[in-house]
């Protein structure tokens, strides 16, 4: 609790302005194109009820949405029946909707009545490989043992999703790859991949021209479109929550699959057709206000550089102390080597979710992670540096009568100042590009359209933020160059003249 | 000066000092004297409390040298590390005033005994702002000089000031050397191989052999009155040029 506070104090010092401004309602989405629209969809039926709304876009993955939801650091996100069942509340053996709404309202969540439409998985084939194979059921896969599948990891991992698949129709195919949904698509157009999971209101399927396999055991559960909510809103914003069970019954399949079409193929804006749609059913006029592309890079920059400042600028003032203990005890030093080594073997996606509970979602979490990133190479180097002042200059420092505090400051830093500085710099560079995860728990910087480029298959939106990633990487370098002038003294900088 | 009393050191198995005793009187040249790792080192690292002898008792001016009296007591000792142990990342001058800035003396006065001591082990003045990494090994010792009398020490320790000199710079601030110390009168406490050096400059030498004193005296009384057949060992092992031009075959 304490450290959310002080996270929260440093938010409201450095985040850029838009975060922290009041609001009444936060939205999540999660990261594919439907459940963009779908928090756009909320946001504009909340405010037009008269709401300050904050929308998170792509966070990544259900874990980080529950895990808000119940912290209460979102209110409100788009979620599927099938999710809820098989993933969130896997285990319970919750037989029905009752069960499940009373599992829900234990938690303090309500869940609206379907929006609509049913967003199921299907295994899809290319049309024309399919036809030459004559597969039309995914009983029929069962015969072409060398199809290569491409499955998005979240399919692969679901209760519902590739094992139990699998099992239920004793597939045999042996090449099975897990990778991003999106580029599961790339992979079937290219031909590497020939069958892949997808969502039956995808906009790829048109697209592709892909044949959606018949589930003929009746394998994949009903995935129903709901907006999950926190129970405290039906006291605290009546108004917002009869705005948002408008929703209700209002999406059928088609109308889904087409706006999920009009984002994916036709670039408009989520906002856009969410707009656009709100607008044609309810009469609903949402404001639209879409930013240039300068103010986005801007914005991206602002936030991918308060992400990297803060959460190197704690690290350099904890993991230098650290280093010198490490380099002064050597007992407490491997001790410390080894955790600040282990830190770095997290995956950073799992780092990020860790985060989630102690910090929520937003520019703390994805600060803290990229600070405990940063450790390891300076606290190393900082180590390694101080270790390697030759011992005959210790001693003389020792001899000269001088107290360890002085030693350190007037001779064995400045020595191992090229070191330190090194570590510093490897860790700024390493900073910069795991920065760009911060996006997955809504930090927002240079991976938001990464993110967002990825979603909508568009390389310009991609490179709209790996380059100036790259680049903010190649500046950083620059400066520590500088800086390694200032810093390292010039008596080491010189070769002896003998 | 330095009172010892059964002082031993081990180093694992190693005996690097073995029980002994030694008195090193004031305003005298003391001069150990031994071949390579019999202790010379680890004795004056005793001597200024940067060891802590395993048994025994080390006094210097009446105070006992142990952990919580030798950061005083060093700023009255000027070390000379084998090798001379200056300080890379600072200039010359820096390296000689490091201690003095540290302690706070005034600037004016730091900056006039510089070029007082600059003068007296005749380091040309623009040596001072170079680094060590700019001047010559000669002059390192020099600069490292310099730095042990900074602060006016009692005793000045020199551990092999003129390791890795050629004979001519050597033999140049032998004299030089000599010369300071002469006109300082400090007690001075050298290590060296050499017994040349040694009998140069030594009021008193100590020959030392696996960490214990084998005779003390000066050089006449080591060279015509040895207390055992290693001493002569040790004294004519050290080849001279007469040698040399005897062995020449005619
Ligand atoms: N820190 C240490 N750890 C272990 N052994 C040591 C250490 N310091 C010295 N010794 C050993 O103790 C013995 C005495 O070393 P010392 O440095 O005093 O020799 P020395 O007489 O100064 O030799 P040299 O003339 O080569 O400088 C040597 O055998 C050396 O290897
Ligand atoms: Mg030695």
């Amino acid at each position: 609790m304490r450290g959310r506070c002080l996270a929260a104090l440093i938010l409201s010092l450095a985040w850029p302005a838009g975060v922290t401004e009041a609001r009444d309602l936060t939205v999540g989405s999660k990261a594919f194109t439907e459940s963009v629209v779908l928090g756009e969809m909320i946001g504009h039926l909340a405010r037009d009820a008269g709401a300050i709304v904050l929308h998170h876009r792509q966070l990544g993955g259900t874990r980080v949405l529950w895990d808000s939801l119940v912290l209460g650091e979102i209110d409100v996100y788009p979620e599927y029946t099938g999710t809820i069942a098989n993933e969130i509340l896997v285990g319970e053996g919750l037989e029905d909707e009752d069960a499940v709404r009373a599992a829900l309202g234990a938690r303090g969540i309500v869940m609206t009545r379907t929006l609509g439409f049913n967003n199921t998985y299907a295994i899809g084939m290319r049309e024309g490989t399919a036809a030459k194979l004559g597969i039309e059921t995914i009983s029929d896969l069962r015969g072409h043992r060398d199809l290569a599948f491409g499955f998005g990891n979240e399919f692969m991992d679901r209760g519902d999703g590739w094992p139990s698949l699998r099992n239920r129709y004793r597939l045999p195919q042996r090449d099975v790859t897990g990778l991003d949904h999106d580029l599961a698509y790339r992979g079937l157009a290219g031909g590497s991949i020939d069958a892949i999971d997808v969502y039956t209101t995808d906009a790829a399927i048109e697209y592709y021209g892909l044949r959606l396999l018949e589930d003929d055991l009746g394998h994949f559960p009903v995935y129903n479109a709901v907006v999950l909510y926190r129970a405290e809103l039906e006291s605290s914003q009546p108004a917002v929550v009869a705005a948002i069970r408008r929703l209700e019954g209002l999406i059928d399949e088609t109308a889904m699959s087409d706006m999920n079409a009009q984002v994916q193929h036709e670039r408009l804006s989520e906002t856009r057709v969410a707009a656009d749609f709100v607008a044609e059913k309810l009469g609903l006029v949402a404001e639209v206000r879409e930013q240039g592309w300068l103010a986005q890079l801007w914005r991206n920059t602002a936030d991918h550089l308060v992400l990297v400042a803060i959460s190197l600028s704690a690290a350099l003032v904890i993991s230098i102390p650290l280093g010198i203990v490490a380099a002064r005890r050597r007992r407490l030093g491997q001790a410390i080597l080894a955790v600040v080594g282990i830190i770095q073997t997290i995956p950073s996606l799992a780092l990020f979710v860790f985060m989630i509970p102690l910090l929520g979602i937003g520019g703390p979490p994805a600060m803290m992670a990229l600070f405990l990133y940063s450790l390891l190479p300076i606290v190393r180097n900082t180590y390694a540096g101080l270790s390697d002042v030759p011992p005959d200059l210790r001693e003389s420092a020792e001899a000269m009568g001088l107290p360890p505090g002085a030693r350190l400051r007037l001779v064995e830093l400045p020595m191992a100042g090229r070191a330190i500085l090194a570590g510093v710099k490897t860790s700024a560079v390493i900073n910069v590009g795991t920065a760009t995860l911060g996006a997955l728990i809504g930090a927002g910087g240079y991976g938001q359209p990464i993110l967002t480029g990825i979603r909508l298959d568009d390389v310009g939106l991609i490179l709209s933020g790996a380059v100036p990633a790259a680049l903010l990487a190649l500046l950083v370098q620059g400066l520590f160059e500088i800086a390694e002038r200032v810093v390292v003294p010039r008596g080491l900088r010189l070769k002896p003249v003998e | 000066m330095f009172d010892l009393k059964n002082v031993s050191k081990k180093f694992g198995d190693l005996v690097a000092i073995d029980d002994l005793d030694l008195d090193v009187e004031g305003g005298r040249t003391t001069v150990f004297i031994g071949p390579s790792g019999c202790g010379k080192s680890t004795l004056i690292r005793v001597l200024m409390g940067l060891i802590p002898p395993d048994l025994g008792m080390v006094r210097f001016e009446g105070t006992e040298v142990n952990a919580e009296t030798a950061p005083l007591l060093r700023r009255k000792m000027g070390y000379v590390i084998q090798g001379g142990g200056l300080f890379p990342h600072l200039t010359a001058g820096e390296n000689a005033a490091l201690m003095a800035r540290f302690l706070g003396r005034p600037r004016a006065e730091t900056a006039a005994r510089l070029i007082e001591l600059a003068t007296l082990v005749q380091l040309p003045e623009d040596a001072l702002g170079r680094y060590p990494a700019q001047i010559s090994g000669g002059q390192r010792q020099r600069v490292a000089l310099m730095r042990a009398l900074m602060l006016d020490p009692d005793v000045l320790l020199l551990d092999e000031p003129f390791g890795a000199l050629d004979p001519i710079v050597r033999y140049r601030l032998q004299t030089d050397l000599r010369d300071i110390f002469r006109e300082l009168g400090k007690t001075v406490v050298m290590v060296t191989h050499d017994i040349a050096e040694a009998g140069f400059f030594g009021d008193l030498l100590v020959l030392l052999r696996d960490g214990q004193v084998i005779q003390k005296g000066p050089i006449e009384q080591l060279v015509h009155a040895p207390a055992e057949a290693y001493v002569d060992e040790f004294i004519s092992a050290q080849r001279t040029l007469l040698d040399c031009l005897e062995e020449v075959p005619e």
